[in-house]
């Protein structure tokens, strides 16, 4: 099962480079980290989204709270504990005239938001929990989809 | 006051009572060797930096203080990486400093360069890359506290040769508090009430205690754990001294070449109180099989540690004294009589043992060392049959008097540990019990010991075989010895072209006056005992099996 961990980690250099390093060096699996400061400059959080039992997990959770420089490690899900979660992604479709209309209902019906068009290429994006960027995604493939980027998730708790 | 990078470190060392730095200077370096020049401190020119590191840490091992050593940026650094690994696998206290280019010119692939952080990141406990001279007191401060409390472990300050030649304000922080980092001491009370608990309800206890138990200092709140409760104890190989194994509780060491005593007992043990182990593969055997029927116990400073190879029931996080000193305020004896007599048994029933025949026994002479210097030499030990032979037939009964690198294995650790052991503890008798591959590793360290007078004895155990490899050829490989046979130089002209004094031992009858004669000798001695070719250990348990599954001698 996937897991949402939230780790505050001192704003230093090496930190990414030490989680990054661990789960590649414990054989975790992690299928998405984000990383960004907090309103503290001196501190970042990641939103770590890792996969495995419940054994593994607890090790994924305890190896990163050793690292001198994590703060504190909480895994969400584990914990039920109520959060937001939002990925992001940036599309570059081609649209041909005839599938403008077409476009147009997918794009307002997963609340897409167009942010730059030339005459037959645009960029748009798309916010959410995972399953709306899943199904977002699975609609967007009629079209001739160019590039996908993929933001990893972030979580918040209230 | 304004200092210099360089002087700024040798004062903080000075602050931290460090006595050795152990190590080799470099281009990068010079600043810090013209501070070190008048300093106090004392400085141990080994011959290799992986000699620095093992010396730092068996200094470490012997003394419970924090280890030192220092190696120039690129290759200097890098030789430092076995012993650094080593340090991290048996979590010993060091602090290692690497010279590094000048800042301006790190990333850009300069002489003599290499991203010593990022090498060493999997194998430090933390490692700091000083990007500012006005930093360095502080991060020093912390890399020893970092290095000697909780789960120790070597911790790395990379120095970039500016930051030592700028000048800063110096001021030794007198509190260290970091936010992120609070290890767990105390153990929960309930935990240890449930523990309690559990001993008393238990029918087939057994003690399993590892390198946590010394390195927490708790060899005296284990005893009286033993004292008030009778349970019987088995040690790993780098718990060994933290209780007395001639005492008739003692089960000696468990394992893959532990005792067939140790191993019954565990395995048909009721519970299990794990004491700073790890449950190793070397100790568990086969995971599935191990111990069906135990509750486990496990208190450990480490919470990964906990839970990670083996299920436990009453999980402790928390030093191993702190835990011991509770526990022992509310344990009882446990009704175990029957236990009891079953283990002295097995006991009786299987010591240790060898076969007398067939020339000199590598097993002969360990019992002799230990006969000769009454269990109060520090056995520093290479890694192969000559470490496992020197676990089994001698009897630890002290703290940090046996020194080897358990977790990572390292061939060559023997001799520079021994030095830092012997500058340690000068008053004491060191031996590296060594192989004769292993000797070899890091021989030119014999230049150390002479140079510094050290009379550290050296027992070479020579089959001229990389024993332990050639033993696993003949039981598993159908005796193909695939380049495991070794031609050696002579180690008595060896020895005394270093300064030494050379020994060669053929004859069972001249080992007992040899060793009299080395024990005299105030320099190092290298003894080349000339033991039968295809000696095995025994017993062993192969990989994947449970163990209690042991071959035993033929």
């Amino acid at each position: 099962m996937k897991h949402t961990i939230s780790v505050l980690v001192e704003n230093k250099p090496g930190v990414l480079a030490r989680i990054a390093g661990l789960f590649s060096a414990r054989g975790f699996n992690i299928d998405s980290l984000s990383v960004g400061r907090t309103e503290d400059p001196t501190i970042s959080e990641m939103t770590v989204v890792a996969e495995g039992d419940e054994h593994i997990l607890e090790q994924i959770a305890k190896q990163l709270y050793k690292l001198i420089d994590v703060i504190k490690v909480e895994d969400l899900t584990k914990a039920k504990i109520e959060f937001i979660e939002r990925e992001l992604i940036l599309v570059r479709l081609k649209i041909s005239s005839d599938e403008e209309k077409k476009f147009q209902q997918i794009a307002e019906k997963i609340g897409a938001q167009i942010l730059k068009r030339s005459e037959d290429v645009l960029i748009a994006e798309v916010v959410g929990e995972q399953n709306k960027i899943d199904t977002a995604l699975d609609l967007l493939k009629q079209f001739d989809i160019q590039r996908i980027f993929r933001t990893g998730k972030i979580a918040m708790k209230l | 006051m304004k200092l210099k990078g360089a002087e700024i470190l040798v004062e903080t060392l000075k602050r931290e009572e460090v006595e050795y730095i152990f190590g080799i200077p470099g281009g990068v370096l010079l600043p810090i060797f013209d501070a070190l020049y008048d300093s106090s401190i004392k400085f141990i020119l080994t011959r290799h930096e992986q000699g620095a590191a093992h010396a730092a840490d068996g200094y470490a091992r012997a003394t419970g203080k924090v280890g030192v050593c220092i190696a120039t940026s690129g290759p200097g650094a890098t030789n430092l990486v076995t012993g650094i690994a080593t340090a991290s696998m048996d979590s010993i206290p060091m602090v290692i400093f690497t010279g590094q280019v000048k800042r301006k010119l790190i990333g850009n692939d300069a002489f003599q360069e290499a991203d010593v952080t990022g090498i060493t990141r999997p194998i430090t406990k933390h490692s700091y890359l000083v990007k500012d001279t006005q930093d360095l007191a502080k991060i020093i401060r912390e890399a020893f506290y970092i290095a000697s409390s909780g789960r120790p472990g070597p911790v790395l300050i990379d120095l970039p040769v500016d930051v030592t030649v700028e000048e800063s304000e110096f001021e030794y922080p007198e509190k260290i508090e970091l936010r992120s980092y609070k290890p767990t001491c105390l153990g929960h009370p309930g935990q240890i009430k449930k523990a309690a608990g559990l001993i008393k309800q238990s029918k087939k206890p057994i003690i399993y205690a590892g390198g946590g138990v010394l390195i927490a200092d708790a060899n005296r709140e284990l005893k009286q754990l033993i004292d008030k409760t009778s349970i019987p104890i088995t040690t790993t190989l780098l718990g060994l001294g933290c209780f007395p194994e001639t005492h008739p509780l003692s089960l000696k060491m468990l394992g893959m070449h532990g005792t067939i005593y140790a191993n019954y007992a565990i395995m048909n043990s009721d519970l299990i109180i794990a004491i700073g182990a790890r449950f190793d593969d070397r100790v568990t055997g086969n995971t599935e099989k191990f111990a069906p029927e135990a509750k486990i116990i496990h208190i450990d400073i480490d919470p990964t540690t906990i839970g990670k190879n083996i299920p436990v029931d009453v999980p402790i996080v928390g030093d191993a004294k702190n835990v011991l000193k509770e526990l022992n305020k509310i344990v009882q004896k446990p009704d175990i009589e029957a236990w009891l007599t079953q283990v002295k048994e097995w006991k009786a029933k299987n010591p240790l043992r060898y076969s007398q025949k067939g020339g000199l026994k590598p097993q002969y002479v360990m019992e002799e060392i230990y006969k000769l210097t009454k269990g109060e030499a520090i056995i520093v030990t290479e890694v192969g049959q000559n470490q496992m032979w020197a676990a089994q037939f001698y009897n630890y009964t002290k703290p940090r008097t046996f020194i080897s690198s358990g977790g990572l294995g390292t061939m060559g650790y023997g001799l520079p540990a021994a030095i830092g052991a012997q500058f340690g503890c000068p008053d004491k008798t060191v031996f590296d019990i060594a192989g004769d591959g292993s000797i070899q590793m890091n021989i030119q360290e014999l230049a150390t010991a002479v140079l510094n007078k050290l009379p550290i004895k050296v027992a070479i155990l020579n089959n001229s075989y990389l024993g332990m490899v050639r033993q696993w050829q003949e039981l598993f490989y159908k005796k193909r010895y695939s380049h495991t046979h070794l031609v050696n130089p002579d180690f008595v002209k060896l020895a005394e072209a270093y300064g030494a004094v050379g020994f060669r031992i053929i004859r069972k009858e001249d080992v007992v006056p040899t060793l009299k004669k080395a024990l005299n000798i105030k320099k190092p001695v290298v003894m080349d005992f000339v033991v039968k070719e295809e000696e095995d250990v025994f017993p062993m348990v192969p990989a994947g099996e449970a163990i209690d599954r042991m071959i035993e001698m033929a």
